[in-house]
Order: C-alpha cells, then sequence, then structure tokens
C-alpha cells in the first residue's frame, strides 16, 4: 500500500559515473593531495560492482566528461527522494554543467524532476541528509539558504532544517544515515555540534553512532529485500578506529569499501552514487 | 423583569448575609445533613448539581462562593442552580409566570435553598425541575446524547423562555442570571445559557462538511454551550480537539473562548462561526471513534485543498485518492463519472489533470477498502506531514527579519520561508509572555550553558502577540501537561495572566473517549451520502446531512486562514480561567505572593524555580490582589512549582517558633519547607483507565493519618452536599477573583511558565495555597470563627468531592496532579476542584477549596486548624506526641491528597525535621484497601541522603472499570543540609527516564522537628 515515508533505505536504482582523466589535476579539493587516477578508478569500479553485483541494483553508468572533472561525485548533482528529483545548482561553479547529464538520467527514469532554476541559489547534495522523516541541509560554502528553501519547496512533505557547516566543505562530510532513525557521527567538535543542532531541530528523536574519524561517518545504507540492513562504509584499512565501531554493529551486512583516493578530493562514499526507489513509488 | 432582579439581587444579598453569619456555618452543617438526609430525594439533582458544578464556570462559582459563605448555602445554590437552570430549561416561563407571586420566591427559592436548602426549593424546583433533573443527571454524564437532549430540551426551553422572558429577562439579566448561568454554563450548553429570560440570537455555525448549522442561543450565553449544541449536533463525544471560531473585528479568526460570553467576544454583532480542528491529534489512530475520524479528515482535507497543509504532488494525489475511496467507495469502471467529476472536487491548491489521473489510478487499489479505513489511512499520510498541526503565525525576530513561528504540540518551531531555522521544545521552554507586541519565551539553560536566555519575537501588533501567547498556552497545556495517563477528567490548564486553558488536556480527553460506551454513531459522509460502516458495524443514527467533499467548501468553514486557536476575547471573561489559575499560577510562579495577608507567603516555582528560589529565597513581596492575579495570570501552571507553606502562619507561636526553627522559613513557607531536614519525594504514577480514582487519594490521606481518617469519613457524607454547595460559591468567588484579576491583568502582557514534565505541573501549589496559609496563619483561630462553615465546609468539601463522585475525584485527582492544568472546563472533576479552589480564595477563612488549596491547607493548615481542626479532612494527624510537622504539599493532588496530607498536629510546635513531599499520585488510600503489588524498592544511601523508592502497582475493579496505578513512591529523607529542590529534581528526573509517562501527582515536604518529644508514628 502505498504510504509516505516508507521503506526507508530501500532502493532499486543507482546513477553513477565514471571518472575523469581531469579529476587528477583539475578536481577541487581542499587540500594539495596528488590523486592516482588509475587508482581512483579502480576504486570506483569495485564500488560500482558492489551496487550492481552484490546489491543488485539497476546501476545507470553515466560516461565521464573530462571538462567536469568532479563529474564523479554525482551525488551533489541532485536529490532524489521518493519520485521526486530535484536538480541542484552546485556551488562550485566549475560543476554546474554535470548536472545536465543527470537530469537526462534522471528523467529516462520517469521521476519527477524539479530543477533549480534561481540564479541565486546553490545546493549541493552532499549537503543534504534525509533521515527518511527530514532533512537537514547544511549551510556551507557551497549550499545557501536560497537553495535550501527550494528543496523544501521541492520536498513539501519534510520539514526541512539547516544547519551551520563551517568546518568542512559538506555537512556528509561528517555525519551520514546508518540506519532508520541512526545518525552516524564523526567524533570531532564541529561535527557534535553539528548533531546538537540537528536533535533540536528535530522533532523526532535519533540514535547516534559515533566514529572517531570524520569522514569515516560517511557510510551508505540501505535496506535491501533478502539481504536487510545494509551498510558500505570504510575500511580498516583507511580508518581502523572508525572501521571497529562499525564491526560492532548487529544484524547488518557490512561492506567495507576503498576510498583512498577519491577522498582526497573530498569524496565520500555517498558522493558517488545517487540511490533511487522505483519500487515502492506511488 | 424588575422585580425578578430585585429578587435575585435580594438572593444574592441573602447568600451573603449567610456568609456573613458565623451561626450559619452551623447551620450550613445542619443544613448539609439535611440536605444528605434531603440527598436521598434529592440525589439526582446532586448528581447534576455535581456535574453542573463541574461545568460551571468558576466565576459563577465564585460569585455563590461569595455569597455564600456556608457550605449549605452552597449546597442550596448549586441546588438552586440546577433547579434554576431546570427551571430556566424548562419552566423558565412557568417561573417567569410564577415570579409574579413567587417572584421572590423562586429567586428566594434559590436564596432560600441556599440559605435553607428546604425540600421546599426543592419541591418548587422539583415540579419545574424534575424534567430538569433527568436532564442534569444526563448532563452530568456529559455524554452527548444526554447533552443532546439537553440541549433539544434546552431550546425548547429557551423558546419558553422566550416567551416568558419578556418578563423575565430583566432577571436573567440581574445578578441572579449571571449565578444561574454560570452555574448552567458548564454543565451543558443550555445551562451555560443564563436565565432564559434573555433575547435569542442566531448563531450560524459553518461546520467541516461546508454545511451551515443554525441555532439559538441567548444573548449572553458562553461560548461553550454553542460549542456544545453543535457537537451534540454532530453527535460528536470527542470534542476536545475541536473548537469555534470567529472573525474579529480586524478580520482576524480568533478562537471563541468557551469560557467567556459569545456576545462579548465577537463585539460585531455578526454571529458567525466556525467549527474547526483546535488541536490536531498527533496520532489520529489513538482517537476512539471513526466519527471523529472523520470530521479531522474533513477538516484536513481542506487544510491540504487550500494549502495550508503543504503537501507533495505525490501525497496530493495519494490523500486524495483516500478521500475518492471513503465518499465514493471503491472504483468502479462501469460507471464513469461525468468527464468534470473530478475536477469539481478539490484536492490541492494547483490541482491538474496530472493530478487527477494519479488519483484515479491510486484510487483503483483501495479496493475494498471501507469508508473508516480510508479516513484511517488518509489521516496515517497526513500526520506525517511535517506542517500537520502546526500553527503559524507572522513575526520577525530580534533583528527584524521576516520569520514564522510554527505552534505545535511538541513545541514552537520558527521558520524562515519554508525553512526551519529553530525549534524550541514546550520542555526547553521555561517561560512564555508578551507585552505589547513583542512575544518571549525563556528558554531554559543547556547543558554547558548556565543561565537561561531569552529569545524575543516581534509580532505585527498587540493583538497578534496575545493570539500567538494564547496559542502556545492552549497548545502546551493540552499536549504537554497531560499526564500521559490522564484521568478521564478534564483538566483545565492554568495559563498564564488571565488566560487559561479551558478545556481538557490530550490526556485526559484521551481517557476520557477511552470511556465512550456506545455504538459508532452513523454519520453520513458528504458527498457520498454513504452510511459509514463503523468497522464495529455498529448501527448509527445519521447526523450529519453531507453536502460534499470538505475540500470545496472547507474553506468557508474557515473563518480564518489562519487558525487563530487564541481566544481575544475581552479581559474580563478570561478572568475565570485566571481565578482558577491564579492557585496554580502562582505555583509556577516564583513570585512571592502577598496576599491580604501578610504573614504568609507562598512561594510556588518549577522544580527548576525552587531551586532557585531557595537559592535566592525571594522575599515575600506584599502584592496587591491585582498583582497576584498577575502573578497567576503570568505564571501558568505548567512548570511545576513546588510550594513550601510554612505552618509559621498559624496562630500559634509555637508553630512560628517551629517554622522559625525549620531554618529559614522566615515568612515564606515555600523555603522554609525547603531547608526541612527530611524530604520525602513520593512520585505515584498513576495510569487509571478508569476515570474513577478518587477513593484512592482519600485512601492515602487515611493511609497518612489513620486517626485522622474516619474523621473524613464521617466528615464526607454529610461534606459531599456540602461540597456542592461550597463549589457553587467557590465559582462565585472565583469568578470575583478572576474578574478581579482580569481587571488587574493588563492585557498587554501576560506570562506563562510551560512547565516542564507533566510530573512538575502537578507541584503547582497555587496560591491557594498561600492564601490558605496566610488564611490559616492570620485566621487559624480565625478560620474557626470567620469561616467556620468554611473551614468545616472545606474539609468537608474536599472529602465530599471525593467521596461524591468517583468520577469527580478521579479527575480531581488529574487535575491536582495536573494543578496547572486543573482550571480545566470545569466540568465535574474540574469544578469540584475548582470550587474547592476557588473558596479559599474567596472565603476569608482561606477556606481555600480548590483540591490543592486544600492540600496546602491539609498540610499547613493542619497545624493551625488543627487548633480549631474545622476540617475532618485535612484530619493527618501526627501523634500528638510528634513535635510539629510541617507538610508542604507541591501536588496537584486532589483535594483527596490534600486532605490526606494534612497531617500535623500542632499541639507541639516545635520544629526540627522537615518533611517535604511530593505527592503525585494519592496514596493507596485505606478506604480503596487495595493492596498494591509492591514491584520494586530501592534505597540509596549517599552521605547526606537516603533514597527510597517504592513502585507499587495496583488494580482496582470499580464498577466495572478496571483501574491500574502504578505508583512509584520516592522518599528522600536528610539529616539537616539536603538540598531539597536538587534531591527532589533528580529523583524526578530519574523516575520520568523510567516512566516518562508518569507523572507527579504530590510533593511533600515534611518537616519534622524533632525538638517535640516524639515525633509522628
Amino acid at each position: 500500500m502505498a504510504a509516505l515515508m516508507a521503506g526507508f533505505g530501500l532502493y532499486t536504482h543507482a546513477i553513477v559515473r565514471r571518472i575523469p582523466a581531469s579529476l587528477a589535476k583539475e578536481a577541487l579539493r581542499t587540500s594539495e593531495a596528488e590523486v592516482d587516477v588509475d587508482k581512483a578508478r579502480g576504486e570506483h569500479d569495485a564500488y560500482v560492482e558492489v551496487l550492481r553485483t552484490r546489491l543488485g541494483l539497476d546501476v545507470v553508468d553515466l560516461p565521464a566528461d573530462e571538462s567536469f572533472p568532479d563529474c564523479v561525485f554525482v551525488e551533489d548533482a541532485a536529490v532524489v527522494c521518493g519520485d521526486t528529483a530535484l536538480i541542484t545548482r552546485p556551488g562550485a561553479e566549475s560543476r554546474r554543467g554535470e548536472t545536465e547529464a543527470m537530469k537526462r538520467a534522471l528523467k529516462a527514469l520517469n521521476l519527477n524532476v524539479v530543477e533549480m532554476t534561481d540564479e541565486n541559489a546553490t545546493l549541493d547534495g552532499g549537503d543534504v541528509l534525509f533521515t527518511g522523516r527530514e532533512f537537514f541541509v547544511g549551510l556551507s560554502s557551497r549550499t545557501n539558504q536560497r537553495g535550501a528553501e527550494i528543496l523544501a519547496d521541492a520536498f513539501k512533505d519534510y520539514a526541512v532544517s539547516t544547519v551551520p557547516v563551517l568546518a568542512s566543505l559538506h555537512l556528509k562530510s561528517f555525519c551520514s544515515m546508518g540506519g532508520p532513525g541512526l545518525i552516524v557521527i564523526g567524533s570531532s567538535e564541529p561535527a557534535q555540534k553539528a548533531l546538537k543542532i540537528m536533535q533540536q531541530m528535530s522533532d523526532h528523536c535519533y540514535d547516534k553512532l559515533t566514529v572517531p574519524d570524520d569522514f569515516a561517518a560517511n557510510c551508505i545504507y540501505m535496506n535491501l529485500p533478502d539481504k536487510g540492513h545494509v551498510l558500505l562504509h570504510c575500511t580498516a584499512e583507511q580508518y581502523p578506529e572508525s572501521f571497529k565501531v562499525f564491526e560492532k554493529l548487529k544484524d547488518y551486512t557490512l561492506i567495507p569499501v576503498s576510498n583512498m583516493e577519491k577522498v582526497k578530493v573530498d569524496g565520500a562514499l555517498t558522493c558517488c552514487s545517487i540511490l533511487i526507489n522505483k519500487k515502492g513509488s506511488i | 423583569m424588575t422585580t425578578e432582579v430585585g429578587s435575585e439581587t435580594e438572593v444574592k444579598e441573602k447568600a451573603e448575609e449567610s456568609a456573613d453569619q458565623p451561626d450559619q456555618s452551623e447551620k450550613a452543617t445542619e443544613e448539609t445533613q439535611e440536605v444528605a438526609s434531603a440527598e436521598g430525594e434529592e440525589k439526582g439533582k446532586e448528581k447534576e448539581g455535581k456535574g453542573i458544578s463541574k461545568f460551571l464556570p468558576t466565576w459563577l462559582k465564585k460569585q455563590k462562593s461569595l455569597s455564600q459563605t456556608s457550605p449549605t448555602k452552597e449546597a442550596a445554590l448549586k441546588e438552586e442552580a440546577i433547579s434554576v437552570e431546570k427551571q430556566e430549561e424548562e419552566g423558565p416561563a412557568p417561573e417567569v409566570n410564577g415570579l409574579a407571586d413567587e417572584v421572590p420566591e423562586k429567586e428566594a427559592v434559590k436564596s432560600e435553598q441556599l440559605k435553607e436548602k428546604e425540600e421546599k426549593p426543592h419541591s418548587k424546583a422539583s415540579t419545574d425541575t424534575e424534567p430538569a433533573k433527568e436532564e442534569k443527571v444526563d448532563e452530568s454524564v456529559e455524554k452527548s446524547p444526554e447533552e443532546t437532549k439537553e440541549t433539544t430540551e434546552g431550546q425548547g426551553v429557551e423558546e419558553e423562555k422566550k416567551e416568558q422572558e419578556g418578563e423575565v429577562q430583566g432577571e436573567g439579566e440581574g445578578g441572579g442570571g449571571g449565578e444561574e448561568g454560570q452555574t448552567s454554563i458548564f454543565q451543558s450548553p443550555l445551562r451555560l445559557v443564563r436565565k432564559t429570560k434573555m433575547k435569542l440570537v442566531v448563531c450560524h455555525v459553518t461546520l467541516l462538511d461546508g454545511t451551515d448549522f443554525s441555532c439559538e442561543v441567548e444573548k449572553r450565553a458562553k461560548g461553550q454551550f454553542l460549542f456544545f449544541k453543535v457537537c451534540d449536533h454532530l453527535n460528536l463525544l470527542e470534542k476536545d480537539y475541536f473548537g469555534l471560531t470567529y472573525k474579529d473585528n480586524h478580520e482576524q479568526t480568533s478562537c471563541l473562548d468557551p469560557m467567556k460570553e459569545i456576545k462579548r467576544q465577537i463585539r460585531s454583532n455578526n454571529w458567525q462561526f466556525a467549527f474547526n480542528v483546535k488541536f490536531y491529534p498527533p496520532d489520529p489512530s489513538l482517537l476512539s471513534e471513526d466519527i471523529t475520524r472523520y470530521l479531522l479528515c474533513l477538516q484536513l482535507r481542506e487544510d491540504v485543498a487550500s494549502g495550508r497543509l503543504p503537501c507533495s504532488f505525490v501525497t496530493h494525489a495519494l490523500l486524495g485518492s483516500y478521500t475518492l475511496q471513503a465518499e465514493f467507495g471503491d472504483y468502479e469502471p462501469d460507471q464513469p463519472r461525468p468527464v468534470d467529476f473530478m475536477s469539481q472536487l478539490n484536492f490541492a491548491p494547483s490541482q491538474n489533470k496530472e493530478m487527477e489521473e494519479k488519483i484515479l489510478e491510486l484510487h483503483k487499489s483501495h479496493r475494498g477498502m471501507t469508508p473508516a479505513q480510508a479516513d484511517a489511512q488518509f489521516l496515517e499520510n497526513a500526520k506525517k506531514l511535517s506542517m500537520y498541526g502546526v500553527d503559524l503565525h507572522h513575526a520577525k525576530d530580534s533583528e527584524g527579519v521576516d520569520i514564522m513561528l510554527g505552534v505545535c504540540a511538541n513545541g514552537l518551531l520558527v521558520y524562515k520561508d519554508r525553512l526551519r531555522i529553530n525549534r524550541f521544545a514546550w520542555p526547553k521552554i521555561l517561560k512564555i509572555s508578551y507585552k505589547r507586541n513583542n512575544f518571549y519565551i525563556k528558554i531554559r539553560p543547556g547543558e554547558t550553558e548556565q543561565f537561561e536566555s531569552t529569545v524575543g519575537f516581534k509580532l505585527q501588533n498587540h493583538r497578534s502577540a496575545k493570539r500567538l501567547w494564547k496559542v502556545c498556552v492552549e497548545n502546551h497545556s493540552f499536549f504537554r501537561l497531560n499526564t500521559p495517563e490522564p484521568p478521564t477528567k478534564p483538566r483545565f490548564l492554568t495559563l498564564g495572566s488571565k488566560f487559561r486553558y479551558s478545556g481538557r488536556t490530550q490526556a485526559q480527553t484521551r481517557t476520557a473517549s477511552s470511556l465512550i460506551d456506545r455504538p459508532a454513531p452513523r454519520f453520513e459522509r458528504t458527498s457520498s451520502k454513504r452510511i459509514s460502516r463503523s468497522l464495529d458495524g455498529a448501527p448509527m443514527i445519521s447526523i450529519t446531512e453531507a453536502g460534499r467533499d470538505s475540500a470545496e467548501n472547507g474553506r468557508e468553514h474557515r473563518l480564518d486562514d489562519s487558525k487563530v486557536k487564541t481566544v481575544d476575547v475581552s479581559p474580563g471573561d478570561v478572568e475565570d480561567t485566571s481565578a482558577q489559575s491564579p492557585l496554580r499560577v502562582h505555583v509556577d510562579n516564583i513570585y512571592d505572593h502577598d496576599k491580604t495577608q501578610d504573614e504568609v507567603l507562598k512561594h510556588q516555582a518549577s522544580i527548576s524555580q525552587l531551586k532557585r528560589s531557595f537559592m535566592e529565597a525571594p522575599p515575600p513581596s506584599p502584592p496587591q490582589t491585582n498583582q497576584w492575579e498577575k502573578r497567576l495570570t503570568s505564571s501558568p501552571a505548567t512548570a511545576v512549582r513546588v510550594q513550601q507553606q510554612q505552618v509559621v502562619s498559624e496562630p500559634h507561636a509555637e508553630a512560628a517558633a517551629a517554622a522559625a526553627a525549620a531554618a529559614d522559613f522566615t515568612i515564606s513557607d515555600t523555603k522554609e519547607s525547603a531547608k526541612t531536614a527530611e524530604v520525602e519525594i513520593e512520585e505515584t504514577v498513576v495510569i487509571q483507565e478508569v476515570s474513577k480514582a478518587t477513593k484512592p487519594a482519600l485512601i492515602t490521606v487515611t493511609t497518612d493519618s489513620p486517626a485522622s481518617a474516619p474523621t473524613d469519613q464521617e466528615t464526607r457524607e454529610p461534606e459531599v452536599t456540602v461540597q456542592e454547595e461550597v463549589a457553587v460559591p467557590k465559582d462565585a468567588k472565583a469568578a470575583k477573583q478572576e474578574s478581579v484579576s482580569s481587571e488587574s491583568e493588563s492585557e498587554e502582557e501576560a506570562e506563562y511558565h510551560p512547565n516542564v514534565s507533566v510530573s512538575l505541573s502537578h507541584t503547582q501549589i497555587p496560591e491557594e495555597k498561600e492564601e490558605e496559609d496566610k488564611e490559616n496563619e492570620d485566621e487559624t483561630a480565625e478560620q474557626n470563627m470567620l469561616a467556620p462553615d468554611v473551614s468545616s465546609h472545606q474539609a468537608e468539601t474536599s472529602h465530599p468531592a471525593e467521596d461524591i463522585s468517583g468520577g469527580v475525584v478521579e479527575s480531581q485527582k488529574e487535575d491536582m496532579k495536573k494543578n496547572a492544568e486543573n482550571e480545566k472546563e470545569g466540568r465535574e472533576t474540574e469544578d469540584s476542584t475548582d470550587d474547592l479552589m476557588m473558596t479559599p480564595e474567596e472565603t476569608p477563612n482561606g477556606v481555600a477549596l480548590s483540591e490543592e488549596a486544600v492540600a496546602a491547607h491539609v498540610e499547613e493548615e493542619p497545624e493551625p486548624r488543627i487548633n480549631g481542626e474545622p476540617r475532618p479532612q485535612v484530619i493527618c494527624y501526627s501523634e500528638p506526641p510528634v513535635v510539629k510537622t510541617e507538610m508542604v504539599t507541591i501536588s496537584d493532588t486532589f483535594a483527596a491528597q490534600k486532605t490526606e496530607i494534612a497531617t500535623k498536629e500542632v499541639p507541639i510546635v516545635h520544629t526540627e525535621t522537615k518533611t517535604i513531599t511530593y505527592e503525585a499520585a494519592q496514596l493507596d488510600g485505606t478506604g480503596d484497601g487495595e493492596p498494591g503489588v509492591l514491584m520494586t524498592a530501592q534505597t540509596i544511601t549517599s552521605e547526606s541522603l537516603c533514597t527510597t523508592t517504592t513502585t507499587h502497582i495496583t488494580k482496582t475493579l470499580k464498577g466495572g472499570l478496571s483501574e491500574t496505578r502504578i505508583e512509584k513512591r520516592i522518599v528522600i529523607t536528610g539529616d539537616c543540609d539536603i538540598d531539597h529542590d536538587k534531591a527532589l529534581a533528580q529523583a524526578i528526573k530519574e523516575a520520568k527516564e523510567q516512566h516518562p509517562d508518569m507523572s507527579v501527582t504530590r510533593v511533600v515536604v515534611h518537616k519534622e522537628t524533632e525538638l517535640a518529644e516524639e515525633e509522628e508514628d
């Protein structure tokens, strides 16, 4: 039966995009790290393979575009909830063009596509945390109030609360959903502060799972038929301490995914895919 | 008729006279006895009266109380009131006619009844009244069917009245009318109408299905009267979620205050109203009846269609499909609808073909779903919408930025455009106030913060600030103040200044609706006209004719886009609430209220405030009555306030000495008590499935003071009558107070302290206590003297209330628990409670009838009174040897508890040990004699504190009602320097964590001075 806000974590499709060679030199980054494109591609292939083979999602694999070095991070280009997709207006001007391919892909999936046309609005999908019951939008260097308002307009069913993001690139640079009502949060002070704000702003109660590394707090939760709770998270190699925390989760199918290279250009696990549920939609 | 008027006034005078006459108290007692004897005859009446009293507006009661000091008189008043009502309803005309001859008699009868309670009046009344009695009884039951009957009858009566009114009007308008009207108001709409002699006015009410309902009401009828009429028309029992609105002079939609006269609210002569949902239940599946859900659906359809409740395309389609299923049944491809069928239905503000197709598509998938199921599914989805139940108000923040303030069940939300930029949950809010066009909330300090902060918003104007404030008060009261397991009875929440929420809290209404025992009523859904089959399949009577989907008409229904829940009405009207509230308010308020009497000062504070108050030890300020009232208003009961009353006031030097010994207590009782060495915190979580809980409270009392118990019982019986009577006078008093308060209060500003958790609310011991204390102190002796009647009455009153109607008692208990909330509709319980409360105020002696007050009295008074021991109730005896125990009840407890609490013997004044008892629920009383099951017992001993926690689970079957009470009693005992506040707060906090639903029924601070020879057993 159709119902609102049912089946958090249930996905049937995923949209990913290939890594352009320009990523190595031109992709935006907050650090000075050098990126090995081949290694990054290897990681990304493994990541996509997990989605496609291990989890059985229908993966829409968009080709890379050399003119958009950051195009692999598809999450920032659109926000999909239910069967509504909001095409964003990325905060980085160099990335605005990434949305074209995304829009086509989403329309091809018969989603109700909404575009953010206001030139005063910016929004990166990485700043949007959907908890299943509401949205939190990080106000960051990439996302502004107007962008959040348009998102609220696009998803009228849900409360949209804003959270200041000061110390990191995106809201989801230090948090993500680890399950229904479970927020995985980094242990840094800004992360904890942001969590407090989110808790205060919400009518709902969330559990939290604190991991030592902020970046490790970015993981991908799914609730798939036949597989139950699935969590894609960091590897022991990358964040050993945080890995131990994830290891303690019970009744989860835990899938460590390596992300050593993409992280150098601020790419987290959630950044590399857009997850869509076509089945449960009304 | 002037003559009649005169008679009424005479009555009043008589009443006053009676009040004036100390002897009358005796008489009153005698009368009461007589009454008791007569009760057999009048039982029905009494019941009615009780019921009535419940419904009676406080101020009416007050007036009565004022006028009638003696309980008997009061009782008589009640009876009279009843009779009057009856007369009004049935025989107003006859009365009128008779009045010529009997006018004096009628009024006199009233007066006589008041004074004498003779059977004559009864007989007279009975003749006229008997039918009325029946009606009244029904009314008391509160069941809608009854009400409907009443209404119908009432209408007839009204008509009669009209006829006769020409004659009677004078009276009705006269003071007498006021009294009667008051009484009547509470119970049933009919009664709400003051004497029928008034002119009738036709009210037009737009219902949720878009149809109009017209009815006649007396010009001076209160809002509640009309509201009940509408509910009767709709066959709606779960009416607490609904309300009436009207357009004020500024084209703003305002809520019709049930406790105020309609005429004074609408101001313009436009008697147009709309019936709307006032409180959106967070979980509609918990509603008891399909008809309630249906009405909620109608409201929400309109909300959605108008865009007031924003939702996405998909949600529009889904909700629309459920609407189709509910209204038209299964999708029938064989019977194609007209092409424009869908477009004629209004589902969304931006409805288009695509949406209509989606709706039809989804509609197909609902095959087989009954209308009730479709409604339920509609609500299940609608309730998840983020703006569900959020009442938006335009405002500006401190920097002048346009924002929206959203009031909802969970707290206050701050929006900028569509974004939520802040949220203040009710528990985080310490105080809500407004001043001119500013609206302030005081925020509880966070974990890392030391001081509370105040956030201010600018509203468009003073009216909108006040409206917002009222909405906040109402929502907080309704959703927050109830104990999760509120007993059946309605509780009145005291709101800040004049205004308080006068309805039941959600918890109460849930409890009440759980008692609904009727076949699911039949009702027609507008569009389909199909009879909805309730899931039960019970047959029903179609009540409503539905015109169409609410969506189409919906907008019309609502007078204003922004539903204003607040009532802007005249300040004066509000006062009723305030009168009740004052007590509670005071509780909440940390303020020191000096009442007339200098001596006793009472401090009420929320637990948090308690700490502060202790710390700061605010000296009692001798504020004027007005100030007092203001305070009352200002501090809503919500906050848990622990009032500690000192017995100091007691005439006995000893007591004073004891108090002094107690430590810091100088004048302020509260503080003193706090200082006491021993602090007992009893938290009782009472989950009453059934409304009958009262007796337990009594039991508790007995428990405390076994010796006293017998007395109480004895007293109780006779008292019962008294109580009723008393209640009336109380109301009158209350009314007076209210009026005063209202006057005193400036509409310009008001404060409301939302309290902490439900439990906290209990704590509030209103001003009454203070008053009582004062009275006690000052008048301990005096009480006997001045209010001999009162004192006896009080004691009696409290008991009787409990004894009389279990329901009442329960309600009282609940009320008490929720002290803040106590002032509710004034329904049965409340009324009684209120009455009780009121009386104290009015009665010089501090007969504070309010249960709380009583409790306070009991504790406090016990000592002083012990001397006189006018009150049987309070008679908790600590044994003579016991030096002196100061009991400070911070409870919301019901009168019963209060009664119990007061256990101090005054003989020896030395006070070394103080016991602060926080009693939330009633202890298992001897009366119940129900052995509880001891679930857990835990004792934690630290350096200076010994905390013992015991949990009892009691199941009782009474009259077919099963009641499960889980009581947790926490006793904190310490030698000397205990931070009571802290210990108390901690204990409550811990208990709350374990049982979030629990409510603190009672907090008793027991100070025992060991100086005395022996302590209590």
